[in-house]
């Protein structure tokens, strides 16, 4: 890393040129490397243009590290290349299953906590670090459902899986939000326990009720400005934890770029008066 | 994999399509929560949206209420293979074609095998295109010698019955719909030879040339297959307008040259 990362924003296509040309102090970029996975043309050219001006982030969602399979080996490969070709900062996948079976299901989905997957995910980490040749952050995901069965706590399990690929965490404090109201627990009360040397990078975003349950369901969405509990909580946690590279992620409604860099202003306004705090 | 986890992600891939038949104890208590319904609904959804963004022009063609749920029914027959979403529907022509509520618009799947071949042209291996500078440099025996490869952009396809290409065009430039379309038989070519997809017309010589030169054919021999294909055609027209629209590749030519020279 030869910049420091601040704030940073999840780059789309219908931002390349202003992303281009935006030039806020410790501004980064991160994309889903799935969809830069290409032969060439113009769409790994922009990227490569976005890089050659900003640091760029790669956060991975179809690795399927929480699968029963190793992470397929084709994709890997393809993973590895960009890697090679873009040179990020950071790369990051999700404690998350997606494919099974030769098919890939779109989203992160849950799985049981137990010692056997623990050994698994731990071994699909080493595997993915040692293909990319280099520390990879693994984001704790969004929790909709009840599931029996769990052995481990969820900070703990991941705690565990750094001690033994010392792969870094990725905080992502929405997704700690809506799970806490989803399942019924403190986010507060997590993020404090949560441990903060690991962090490698938080992602911030935001959510909606469900249609048709309304504020008893909330949907980690990334259509929204980020929640104010949501920066609530970041507060917290950076104000123990020091400065970290920090992203603001939106997929759906994608307004317009100054809006994305005004949300993307807050954040290194919190980052600097963390490292203020922390200097002081 | 006949583990516990991989009977549980079994279960819940299945799930995610029929709730209602889940029998894996696990998941069966998942699936009747409320919040399952998420899993489901943002699964269908990134695979509609990706389809939908894959097939603009079909898109464009139907209502959007059709569209999504044919789409719905396609994923549901055909879920993607890998996390790179920007490939994904390939079987949705053939889908469209065996689709019973659109036995009507006969063209929609010529429409989205276009969508699929402007993508494919769109993410390609960047190559120099050779033109006129680069054929200036060979006698005309050297030419018919060469065996010229396409580009790797190139993309075409030839739709024997229907005005497919006239179709996609005027829908992809937002061209003028109402004009009258000539019934009859089109081919189409998709070039990139630098940032932007472009697209022309193309006879059915012009097909049948750019499919021997893939198959490894010398120039001499692509030219005597497209003129099996239409014994009428000329083909150093064919030939020059292939040229000019970037379908070949510049690249190889030294060493073809060397190696196939008199």
């Amino acid at each position: 890393m030869s910049r420091t990362l601040a704030a940073g924003v999840g780059l789309k296509p219908e931002h390349y040129e202003a992303a281009l040309g935006a030039r806020a102090e410790g501004l980064w970029f991160e994309v889903h490397p799935e969809n830069y996975m290409v032969a060439g043309g113009p769409r790994i050219g922009w990227l490569e243009a976005i890089r050659s001006r900003h640091p760029v982030s790669l956060h991975g969602v179809s690795l399927s590290l929480a699968g029963e399979a190793e992470p397929d080996a084709a994709h890997l490969e393809r993973l590895a290349e960009l890697v090679r070709r873009i040179q990020p900062a950071l790369i990051s996948e999700h404690l998350a299953w997606s494919t099974w079976n030769g098919q890939y299901f779109p989203d992160l989905l849950p799985f049981q906590r137990t010692t056997a997957a623990l050994h698994r995910i731990a071994s699909n980490i080493a595997r993915t670090q040692d293909a990319l040749g280099t520390e990879i952050a693994i984001e704790n995901p969004s929790h909709y459902l009840h599931i029996d069965g769990h052995e481990w706590d969820e900070i703990d399990f991941l705690a565990e899986l750094s001690r033994r690929t010392d792969c870094k965490l990725l905080l992502d404090i929405n997704n700690v939000y809506v799970s806490s109201r989803n399942l019924g627990f403190s986010a507060a009360d997590w993020i404090d326990r949560f441990p903060q040397a690991l962090v490698g990078e938080i992602h911030l975003a935001g959510h909606t009720a469900d249609p048709t349950l309304g504020n008893a369901l909330l949907i980690d969405s990334h259509d929204a400005p980020i929640a104010p509990e949501v920066w609530q909580l970041y507060q917290r946690f950076i104000e123990r934890a020091g400065a970290r590279p920090t992203l603001i992620e939106r997929d759906g409604n994608v307004p317009a770029f100054e809006e994305l860099i005004a949300e993307q202003e807050c954040a290194a306004a919190e980052l600097q008066r963390a490292s203020q705090e922390a200097t002081a | 994999m006949n583990t516990p986890h991989g009977a549980f992600q079994q279960a819940f891939a299945e799930a995610l399509f029929d709730p209602s038949q889940a029998i894996h104890p696990t998941v069966r208590a998942l699936a009747a929560q409320p919040a399952f319904a998420v899993y489901r609904n943002t699964v269908m959804r990134a695979c509609i949206d990706a389809l939908q963004a894959n097939f603009p022009t079909v898109a464009q063609l139907v209502d959007e209420e059709w569209f999504r749920a044919a789409a719905a029914l396609y994923v549901a027959a055909d879920v993607p293979r890998d996390g790179r979403l920007l490939h994904y529907g390939g079987g949705f022509p053939d889908f469209l074609r065996g689709f019973e509520p659109a036995a009507e618009l006969v063209y929609l799947p010529g429409v989205a095998q276009l969508d699929i071949l402007w993508r494919e042209a769109h993410a390609a291996t960047d190559a120099p295109a050779a033109d006129a500078v680069w054929v200036a440099q060979h006698t005309p025996e050297q030419i018919a010698g060469l065996a010229l490869a396409p580009h790797p952009a190139a993309r075409w396809a030839w739709f024997d019955a229907q005005p497919v290409f006239s179709i996609w065009e005027r829908n992809r430039r937002q061209g003028d719909l109402g004009e009258e379309l000539n019934w009859r038989g089109e081919g189409a070519l998709l070039t990139r030879p630098h940032d932007t997809v472009n697209w022309h017309e193309i006879t059915r010589a012009g097909c049948a040339f750019l499919d021997a030169c893939a198959g490894g054919s010398s120039l001499a021999d692509a030219a005597e297959h497209a003129l099996a294909a239409d014994p009428e055609a000329d083909i150093s027209a064919v030939f020059a307008s292939l040229l000019r629209t970037g379908a070949f590749t510049g690249t190889s030519a030294s060493s073809a040259i060397n190696e196939r020279a008199p």
